[in-house]
């Protein structure tokens, strides 16, 4: 069962990665990243980390992928134009390209470690443990993330003002 | 019982199509979500090291990575919309100019 969990989420995640990048239009690319973060997020069910598979949705896919939607409709974003590829990219890109993919993978097989399994389902990693920690052992970290939102939220709105005034 | 590699196989895989559609698209839009595929991926192995490791440090890095990726969605995209108002393309290869 959870294998087939596993197998489903992680196809429909591959395949949306794919599909992004063979999309011409944007609204397509940003509908298929939508559907990676979805899955990304029953993945991360999976793997027991129910925080950070919460947050993922409401940031990701409720947050980022909202704004990238807005804009893409604001800017009225339609078919992507094509540029010329070079010969040079096709002839030597796209061997060298699956060459080295087998080649990494062959020295990874090679050097391959005795590898645990992953007992799926057992959830350890719980909201009120994360926070703890959060506000612990990672304080600093944390105001510093606080100090570059707000940074954020400053430049977005002087970058996206009209300069006319 | 799924073994850590088969994570780390998909997430190399989201981080390979994520630097695939950096290069191979023109649209600055799709550019910023191919970067957001990359974050995702490495996010991915984040999170199963950590339940492979038993620690919860992954999960407060990727909580920070999501963070980040927040803000540069948010400034990213006000840049794109003041380039937009000026070069009236959304197309990288027209857009050659450091001045707006």
């Amino acid at each position: 069962m959870h294998l087939f969990l596993f197998l489903f989420f992680a196809a429909f995640c591959a395949g949306g990665a794919v599909n992004l990048l063979i999309q011409r239009k944007t609204i397509n690319s940003a509908l298929s990243l939508i559907v990676v973060m979805g899955s990304l997020a029953l993945l991360y069910l999976l793997l027991g980390a129910e925080f950070v598979a919460v947050v993922q949705v409401i940031i990701y896919a409720g947050a980022i992928m909202v704004l990238f939607i807005f804009v893409i409709m604001l800017l009225n974003a339609g078919e992507e134009e094509q540029s010329k590829g070079s010969n040079v990219a096709k002839i030597f890109g796209i061997p060298s390209l699956f060459g080295g993919g087998i080649i990494g993978i062959w020295v990874l097989l090679q050097h391959r470690p005795e590898e645990k399994l992953l007992p799926i389902g057992a959830l350890y990693g719980p909201a009120d443990k994360v926070g703890m920690m959060l506000f612990t052992k990672y304080l600093l970290a944390f105001e510093v993330t606080s100090v570059l939102v707000l940074i954020a939220i400053m430049g977005a709105v002087v970058l996206a003002r009209r300069s006319d005034s | 019982m799924i073994p850590i590699s088969w994570y780390l196989l998909l997430s190399a895989f989201l981080f390979a199509c994520g630097v695939t559609g950096f290069l191979i698209k023109r649209n600055i839009i799709t550019l910023f979500m191919s970067i957001e595929l990359m974050l995702n991926g490495v996010n991915l192995s984040f999170v199963a090291f950590a339940t492979n490791l038993g620690a919860l440090d992954g999960h407060i890095f990727v909580f920070f990575v999501m963070v980040v990726a927040a803000a540069e969605a948010a400034v990213g995209l006000a840049i794109i919309i003041s380039v937009y108002r000026t070069r009236e393309t959304l197309n990288v290869d027209r857009v050659n100019l450091l001045k707006l």
